[in-house]
């Protein structure tokens, strides 16, 4: 088996690659991380809703790997083409390059509510966007999960002002949950190096997409009787490959069987 | 094979496309065996290529666990017809969407005990409450227990009047 290490894929530098893994990084940990909650959730009904938006998510991300594999496949003469079983599951930490939030323990249900919603509206302006891309499979990818994303930001939004409205505790809870998550939503807006180049129209800028999910952000919290965060520091590195030591623990649950059992399949 | 022979075949194209439609009638979605994936518009097109038949699907939803069931289902049902060249091809653009469903299908998934989707998504009132109709005593007096159902594709309702719970297929 031709096994590929960090150094082979960090190598690659077809465009728009290392693009297209940043989106399926981030669908498939946050995807991950929410299917944590399936048979865990506070009542059937929502513990339903949590596991198909962690499907919305791996499906997505599917898509994204797929394309990937294809551009590298395309590209490079191997002897074995890449799956996208391969870019899941035998990257190592340092290669992902999904955005740090979507990495976070789910803590609470405020905690992972919170998550989605900050989250799920980014990927909402984001996608708007993404379906005018030149490039016509990431366009396709991004008009599918649109409407996918829409029920997210709909259901999350609904469950902060449900939280932010709802007793003193709940308020307390999604209060603590939108301080401790806003120093992670700066980086949704800081084009990492994959993403310039703008004017070939492939990637989108996400500059240009701040104000509307502030906006978004802004009225939600506003209906949940709950106030904007102020400005301050913000992480960064999740998309060129800094994480917290949350996502080597995902990885390690995620990927033990293909790494134990190479082309294990089921 | 001879030019004549070679002829027909082409001729004969059209024809076997339309067998093909007909045989894929029978292939059913596993999740609501009721209707077919022409019903559901799942099935987008059927294109013969060197007598290869290149059969093109939609997945409902990006994370659809059906998906690889259908198409092996399709390789199935027309292996079992005699034909042996097949490719299943996805597609993702333009997305599905319940508009696609056909008139039969949403009959078929009323009786079924689903309540099929209230309305066009291009109405733009795809997220108001539209009122959604029981499909065991068909009362309007319904309400949304559950944005997300048994699947990806229903949310789960009750009629306030018979009290039973049931799926809704939603517009997407």
């Amino acid at each position: 088996m031709e096994t590929m290490n960090a150094q082979q894929f960090n190598n690659i530098a077809i465009q728009p690659f290392n693009y297209v893994l940043h989106l399926a990084d981030n669908s498939l940990i946050i995807g991950h991380r929410l299917s944590e909650w399936t048979a865990h959730g506070p009542m059937l009904e929502q513990d339903i809703a949590i596991s198909n938006i962690a499907l919305d998510m791996i499906g997505q991300a599917r898509n994204f790997y797929q394309y990937a594999a294809e551009i590298i496949n395309s590209n490079n003469a191997r002897e074995k083409n890449i799956t996208e079983d391969d870019l899941a599951y035998l990257r190592d930490a340092g290669e992902f390059k999904n955005l740090l939030i979507t990495e976070l323990p789910n803590g609470d249900w405020a905690k992972t509510i919170g998550k989605i919603f900050f989250f799920s509206a980014w990927q909402f302006y984001f996608y708007q966007k993404l379906i005018y891309s030149a490039d016509k499979q990431l366009a396709a990818i991004a008009e599918k999960s649109l409407k996918e994303v829409t029920y997210h930001v709909r259901w999350s939004g609904e469950w902060i002002i449900r939280l932010g409205d709802g007793t003193e505790e709940s308020k307390k809870r999604i209060e603590t949950a939108i301080i401790d998550l806003w120093p992670y939503t700066g980086e949704m807006f800081v084009p990492a190096v994959y993403e310039s180049g703008n004017e070939s129209r492939v990637t989108i800028d996400v500059i240009s997409i701040k104000n509307d999910w502030l906006n978004k952000v802004k009225s939600i919290l506003e209906e949940a009787t709950l106030s904007l965060p102020g400005d301050g520091w913000m992480h960064s590195g999740g998309k060129s490959g800094i994480h917290t030591e949350h996502l080597g623990y995902i990885l390690a649950e995620m990927q033990f069987m293909q790494r134990a059992y190479p082309e294990l399949e089921w | 094979m001879n030019g004549t022979e070679q002829n027909i075949v082409i001729n004969s194209d059209e024809k076997i496309k339309e067998r093909i439609w007909e045989i894929l009638e029978t292939v059913s979605d596993p999740e609501i065996p009721v209707l077919s994936i022409l019903d559901l518009g799942i099935l987008r097109d059927v294109k013969i290529e060197n007598q290869i038949i290149e059969v093109i699907i939609t997945p409902t939803y990006s994370g659809c666990p059906a998906m690889d069931f259908i198409g092996m289902n399709i390789r199935k049902t027309l292996s079992e017809n005699g034909f042996e060249k097949i490719k299943i091809r996805h597609r993702l653009s333009p997305a599905w969407t319940t508009d696609w469903m056909t008139e039969e299908g949403k009959d078929k998934l009323k009786s079924y005990g689903i309540a099929p989707p209230a309305s066009k998504t291009f109405d733009k009132q795809y997220f108001e409450n539209l009122p959604v109709q029981c499909p065991h005593c068909h009362s309007m007096n319904t309400k949304l227990v559950s944005q997300f159902g048994a699947t990806a594709c229903k949310a789960l309702y009750q009629c306030n009047d018979c009290r039973e719970p049931f799926d809704y297929f939603k517009c997407h």
